[in-house]
């Protein structure tokens, strides 16, 4: 049903097309902080759109509420700026009614795994094509510093003057958990890394997550120094010999303290829920044989006179 | 033959059929004895037998176990409510008869299984009482083995011969439901059937003939208000639907998801209400208009994504299958208590579009009229019905699917340029542009629900907010001037109008002609469209001297009940009263009758 080799098909007047320019897919100057890791998401998502010569019309974003969803604003392409922690099921609505478009979804770790935690769960269950890249910052930063669920135990927020008191939500664990088919992990300072793993995600045909660390400047400065070389820390690639189809090294991998691993921790391919839907389809529409609408009511009202 | 009622008929006599024009049957017992099967049977007849047909049924909120009725009523006239009281009453256990006993009219009949039930003193010298020992005889009839099964086939027998039912059109019936389970299960019913019917029990049987229906109605189709919402869905082209499960609205997502495939759209049963409304309002998104819906608690869960949808100009529909609240509430009983949630619930100003249906056929058309208003106006549509039609079984003229059914095509032809909230029509008009769509002068929409311009880009600016909110209010203007003018029955102007929604179209409508032989002067209207209410209907009210709303609602701290509330508002008139139930049954015929007389001449005092 959703072949993300239809999106990289020239369009059928691609002879007076160009291909997108970075001037083209740029819209408003974003509204984040100076230093705010998101800008780097940001303009590696014009990279990947350029790279893939996603035509412009079949770029479609979506997110929720927080800091980093307000990124469809910044693309010049169709966008959907959604409530606060439900853009995963909106982008399902897309994804599961328009198999010919590849939706990305973005949002912060507020959106995710707290109000969102839930339609994180399922999506990934269900594997519904799309991906979504969390850019996680461990803090809530439109509001203006309360505790995130991933804020660390101690982190001192407005809401926890004391230091955060509950345990954090591993995203890598809980996406392996729940079944997500495609887990990743990255950071905004190395960018070749971040676009190599959103390339690997839209390759991928089924729920691709990554988690991005993405530094709040302004409330949770060097939240990320030591997974940062420049910062005196260390940036970790996963192992070259880790199977990513291994669901217990994957978990292993995301049971590891801060900075941990970066990379694919996860990937296999099973059935999408597009696909299984399609199936659905195909099977009942068999029957029909290409009837119209009408009649295939009217033999249904024969069966209720 | 003169016509006459099961009541006046009921003399003992059994030499010829009494030719009745309507009958009122109830039948009770537990809800694994099928007894709603023998409604649906009735009504499918009914519906292939040129007669109207109306039937109540209600489900018990247990699994298995519970006690269940059914209530057909059958005539050969307009059938307008499921009847007040009963002529026959089928009682299968000791339960169903304390219980229902008093349900039944003076002079009706009392059919019981004499192998489960007593019959009681007081009630024998008032109701002609039937004993039958329905249950050993099914067993009789069928063998050892079946237990407590077919006993709703032997009953439908028992009845077929009462009212000298097609046996012929019945058996062809019974034939079509079982035939997919095998064989020896068709004949085993038709053993019951067959039992049943040929029961031989001297004179203490009436039997009766219905007489034929005053106009020829060949063609129908007999559904569930439930079933007529989801076909009427389909027919209007909606490929896509998103839910969580909920009574009374789980039937709907059920039927949408056996036969959406058919014509290649999907409904995806999802976590929660919130991600079935945000996936269905993804699915508008993509182009294609789509349909949630719930009950209760899960339409105040709803509230957020709907005002969304409402911000940012998106087609929605929005199924509410109304039962009693607030809160978990009464599951499984009749309200019209959504009614404000539907108009106002949510944040902020957020004006949306709310259609009530008025009987199972109304569901059908008010589904696709929500469809088109939802796809003309990008704009959130709720349907509004409740547990009194959703799962009663009706018969309608069939619809004439040719003319009617729809394939929406998904609209992806560039244009040159787009702004998804454009302010220049006045009409508040702008259409929505699906992903996909090439916007050839490279300046591409967000839809959104922050206060945005043109474009779809933020905007807090305070002009922009006027401009903004007046364009989505206009858009309900502009849809109020092109609504019909509702209809009067009775006399078009005088001393008394009576206005109902939803549910309560036919138990007003039989009020009013009761009232009016009985030397009232009223009349009664039904508004289907009731945010916005239709334009024209300013004219009506002050020709009537006294406005009753008639509703399934509380009146409330100051005396008027949602739809009152709503029309004091619109036309601030003092004269709008409110007459209220809030007893979680529907209106009956004679309680309306009652409260209108009541309040007539409190007014009378009062004057």
């Amino acid at each position: 049903m959703s072949d993300s080799a239809t999106l990289e098909q020239p369009p059928q007047d691609a002879g007076e097309r160009q291909p997108v320019t970075k001037k083209e897919i740029t819209a408003d100057h974003p509204t984040w902080c100076p230093g705010c890791g998101d800008f780097s998401v940001l303009s590696i998502y014009y990279k990947l759109i350029q790279k893939r010569n996603i035509p412009h019309e079949n770029v479609t974003t979506v997110a929720g509420i927080g800091c980093s969803s307000r990124f469809p604003y910044f693309v010049q392409a169709h966008g959907v700026h959604y409530i606060h922690g439900r853009a995963l099921s909106f982008a399902s609505g897309v994804s599961l009614s328009r198999p010919d478009l590849h939706v990305f979804t973005f949002g912060g770790d507020g959106d995710a795994f707290s109000i969102g935690g839930n339609h994180f769960v399922h999506t990934a269950r269900k594997n519904i094509k799309m991906t979504y890249v969390v850019m996680d910052n461990f803090v809530y930063g439109l509001t203006k510093k309360q505790t995130s669920p991933t804020s660390p135990i101690g982190f001192k927020s407005k809401t926890d003057g004391w230091g955060a008191l509950d345990k954090p939500i591993n995203p890598m664990k809980l996406a392996i958990s729940a079944g997500a088919s495609f887990v990743a992990r990255t950071t905004h300072t190395n960018p070749k890394h971040l676009l190599e793993m959103m390339d690997a995600a839209m390759d991928h045909d089924g729920f691709s997550f990554i988690e991005c660390l993405s530094e709040c400047t302004e409330f949770y400065a060097g939240a990320f120094d030591s997974s940062n070389p420049r910062k005196g820390g260390e940036f970790n690639l996963v192992p070259e010999d880790h199977d990513p189809t291994d669901e217990a090294a994957a978990y292993a991998l995301a049971s590891e303290d801060f900075p941990g691993h970066f990379g694919i921790f996860y990937q296999v391919q099973r059935p999408t829920k597009n696909a299984l839907e399609a199936g659905v389809i195909e099977a009942a529409q068999s029957k029909f044989e290409g009837k119209p609408s009408s009649d295939v009511l009217q033999a249904t009202f024969n069966r209720i006179k | 033959m003169s016509e006459t009622t099961v009541s006046e008929a009921n003399n003992g006599s059994n030499s010829q059929p009494s030719s009745i024009s309507e009958v009122t049957i109830r039948l009770a017992g537990n809800s694994q004895d099928g007894i709603q099967s023998i409604g649906g049977f009735l009504a499918r007849l009914a519906g292939r037998s040129e007669r109207e047909v109306m039937t109540m049924m209600t489900i018990p909120s247990t699994i298995s176990g519970g006690a269940s009725i059914f209530q057909v009523r059958l005539g050969s006239g307009e059938v307008l409510s499921p009847g007040d009281k009963a002529d026959v009453l089928f009682a299968f256990y000791q339960h169903s008869y304390d219980n229902h006993v008093k349900n039944l009219a003076k002079g009706g009949i009392l059919v019981y299984d004499s192998d489960h039930v007593e019959p009681d003193e007081e009630w024998l010298t008032k109701y002609r009482h039937i004993g039958i020992a329905i249950s050993s005889l099914t067993v009789e009839a069928i063998g050892g083995t079946a237990r407590d099964k077919g006993k709703n086939i032997y009953a439908l027998g028992l009845i077929g011969r009462m009212f000298s039912l097609n046996t012929e059109k019945l058996e062809r019936l019974i034939n079509e439901r079982f035939s997919g389970k095998g064989e020896s299960v068709v004949k085993t019913a038709m053993d019951a059937f067959q039992a049943g019917y040929r029961y031989q029990s001297g004179d203490l049987f009436n039997l009766f003939r219905l007489a034929r229906g005053g106009d020829e109605r060949s063609n129908q189709v007999v559904m569930s208000g439930n079933e007529a919402i989801g076909y009427g869905l389909i027919a209007a082209g909606v490929r896509f639907g998103a839910g969580y499960p909920i009574t009374p609205w789980s039937d709907i997502m059920e039927l949408l998801r056996r036969e959406l495939p058919k014509y290649g759209g999907s409904f995806i049963q999802c976590e929660d209400e919130i991600a079935s409304v945000s996936m269905a309002i993804g699915a508008s998104y993509g182009g294609r208009v789509a349909v949630t819906g719930s009950s209760g608690p899960g339409i105040s869960l709803k509230a957020e994504a709907v005002g969304w949808a409402v911000m940012a100009e998106m087609p929605l529909v929005v199924i509410d299958i109304q039962r009693g609240g607030p809160s978990t509430g009464l599951p499984t009983d009749v309200e019209q208590s959504d009614l404000n949630i539907a108009c106002y619930g949510g944040h902020g100003d957020s004006p949306r579009v709310v259609l009530a249906a008025s009987d199972v056929e109304d569901c059908f058309y008010t589904a696709i009229e929500a469809v088109n208003i939802a796809r003309k106006y990008s704009v959130p549509v709720f349907v509004l019905s409740d547990q009194a039609i959703a799962t009663r079984i009706e018969a309608f003229n069939e619809p004439d699917l040719k003319t009617i059914c729809k394939d929406i095509e998904l609209d992806l032809s560039p244009v040159s340029s787009h702004k998804p909230y454009d302010l220049s029509s006045g009409d508040g008009l702008s259409g929505h542009r699906a992903p996909g769509t090439r916007i050839e002068d490279g300046r591409y929409p967000v839809v959104t629900g922050l206060e945005h311009d043109e474009s779809g880009h933020p905007s807090g600016d305070a002009v922009n907010h006027i401009a903004m909110t007046k364009k989505r209010r206009n858009k309900l203007k502009t849809l109020a001037d092109e609504l019909p003018t509702p209809e009067i029955c009775g006399p078009d102007s005088g001393d008394v109008l009576l206005v109902g929604w939803g549910s309560t179209k036919g138990p007003l409508h039989e009020a009013v002609d009761q009232l009016t032989k009985e030397g009232y002067t009223l009349s009664s209207m039904h508004i289907k469209h009731i945010n916005p209410l239709p334009t024209r209907l300013e004219d009506i009210l002050p020709r009537f001297k006294s406005v009753f709303i008639v509703e399934m609602n509380d009146g409330g701290v100051y005396g008027y009940g949602q739809l009152a509330g709503i029309m004091r508002a619109r036309y601030a008139d003092a004269r709008i009263k409110g007459i209220n139930k809030t007893a979680a049954r529907r209106w009956k015929v004679s309680e309306i009758i009652e409260r209108v007389k009541a309040r007539l001449e409190e007014e009378t005092v009062a004057a």
